[in-house]
């Protein structure tokens, strides 16, 4: 069967064959950045259409069906739309800051796409520490919305800018304890020992329910770091028209939208690669055949599969739960998530030295 | 005491986000009854709620003859003065002068369907319809006149 790291091989021998190792590996780096464009172009498309047609389903709508077969062009209509338009600046606004904001923003979704583990041996830089790292760039992104929401020199993008500061800096904490839950079991940051680790099963199943209990803490704090509803404070339509990016239009928003779907895409994956085995198919410890008709079906497809589930989750929770007022999510971490967060990680923690997991 | 309330709180929380989750799971698999219509594509047999307040008008019966009596509350009523009544005196056949509608004039360009003058109306001479479709490209036809040329008030309609 033919690999993406068999092709990924063979690009790199004939590269090195034919040119210098240096030139050799900027070759490289721009075909890797291509394809991380190209990924992110088409995750919009993608996750935009979902979202739409997901939200429709849930509200007993139709959702978008006039753009191609059943509506499924609606988002590259959309795209060509914003691409066209104009990208205003305000004229009281802080332009520097104002035109950086959003590729910053962009930026910060790309560098976390560096650990993810895509496939069996398809990592575009498999660090030894990737899990940190992931946590690291994860709070750069609220960088670019309090840059956003300052220069836009708005009130309400003020207000947006500055509730997502409080709600990031808060919930990055229970997000990294439910992640060192997984690291205390795995013992180790790299992200390819911790999907190896899970070649007998998948941590949600062989971590008990501690385990469990970090899964949902985790898929909490991923929907309250990536803004989404119902911790959509920082954008909170009904109150702050669009919060952080109100000002923002043309290609310059798209590239905020853009960012948001893409964060969702990584901290999926990142759920999935620790929970739920990444790439891993769905191995049984000890079943050996029923682990090899498993491996029949392409890693890309298992890591995809269970990255578009807890994608459809987090649907799931925007277009069920109404959203949390400011003091209702500080509680929520504060007084809740974080506490049992620290319990929870107690727990694995004698769970990992007494070897009770499977 | 304060630990066993924290964690009925949590179990409280969860039950109630998993019951929802469950109904908009149930709508989500279950994808037959749509609540939104198809407007364009369904012209023919759209169905609009009773309540839909579409434009004003003036019912008429098969004898030409309203219910307007010209009291023009419905005028004194309406917040941005979307209707003018214009009032005439009709001479009775007992020769007496008898005030009576020359014209109702109904600005439709100006109307927010707050319903108001329905309401005013003390002999329900007016109601909404439920026309929707009003785009004109000359909006000298959005001024209307509701009482029909010729028309007068029924009979028994004090």
């Amino acid at each position: 069967m033919i690999s993406f790291s068999d092709i990924a091989t063979q690009i790199d021998s004939w590269l090195n064959a034919q040119f210098d190792p240096t030139i050799a590996l900027l070759i490289e780096g721009v075909i890797i950045g291509v394809a991380a464009i190209g990924l992110f172009a088409g995750l919009g498309l993608v996750l935009v259409i979902m979202e739409r047609k997901v939200s429709a389903w849930m509200q007993i709508r139709l959702g978008p069906n006039r753009v191609g077969p059943k509506g499924l062009l609606q988002s590259l209509a959309d795209t060509v739309k914003l691409l066209v338009k104009e990208g205003l600046t305000p004229s009281g606004s802080d332009k520097f800051l104002f035109n950086l904001a959003p590729f910053i923003a962009m930026i910060a979704a790309m560098l976390l796409l560096a650990p993810i583990g895509f496939a069996r041996n398809l990592y575009i830089w498999d660090l030894n520490i990737g899990v940190l790292y992931v946590a690291a760039i994860s709070s750069i992104s609220v960088i670019s919305v309090l840059m956003a929401g300052w220069s836009s020199n708005n009130k309400y993008s003020l207000l947006g800018a500055m509730r997502s500061g409080a709600q990031i800096v808060s919930y990055e904490l229970s997000a990294g304890l439910s992640i060192l839950t997984i690291v205390v079991l795995t013992g180790s940051l790299r992200v390819s020992d911790i999907i190896m680790a899970q070649e007998n099963g998948w941590w949600i199943f062989k971590g008990h329910i501690p385990v469990i209990i970090a899964f949902i803490i985790f898929l909490i704090a991923a929907t309250a770091e990536t803004n989404r509803a119902p911790f959509d404070l920082a954008e909170a339509e009904s109150e702050l028209t669009a919060g952080f990016h109100t000002e923002y239009s043309g290609m310059k928003f798209a590239l905020f939208f853009l960012a948001e779907y893409i964060n969702v895409f990584i901290v999926c994956a990142m759920g999935a690669t620790l929970f739920l085995g990444g790439w891993m198919p769905f191995h049984i410890g000890g079943w050996t055949g029923f682990n090899t008709i498993m491996d029949y079906i392409p890693s890309s497809i298992w890591f995809f599969g269970k990255t578009f589930f807890l994608i459809f989750v987090m649907m799931w929770f925007r277009w069920t739960f109404p959203r949390l007022r400011i003091d209702q999510l500080l509680n929520l971490e504060w007084k809740y998530l974080l506490p049992i967060g620290m319990v929870n990680i107690l727990l694995v923690t004698l769970i990992a030295i007494m070897g009770w997991h499977f | 005491m304060f630990l066993k309330e924290y964690i009925r709180n949590i179990a409280g929380g969860l039950k109630s986000l998993v019951t929802g989750m469950r109904m908009t799971g149930y709508y989500f698999t279950h994808h037959k009854e749509i609540i939104t219509q198809q407007y364009p594509d369904n012209r023919d047999t759209l169905e609009l709620p009773e309540r839909f307040k579409g434009e004003v008008v003036m019912p008429h019966n098969e004898h030409n003859e309203h219910r307007c009596t010209g009291c023009t509350a419905c005028e004194l009523a309406c917040p941005n003065g979307t209707i003018k009544v214009i009032t005439k005196f009709d001479v009775t056949p007992e020769g007496k002068k008898k005030k009576a509608i020359d014209k109702l004039v109904y600005h439709l360009e100006l109307c927010t369907m707050c319903n108001l003058c329905v309401e005013a109306c003390p002999s329900d001479a007016i109601k909404m319809a439920q026309t929707f479709e009003h785009s004109v490209f000359d909006r000298n036809q959005l001024t209307k006149v509701l009482n029909n040329p010729g028309s007068k008030i029924m009979e028994g309609v004090e």
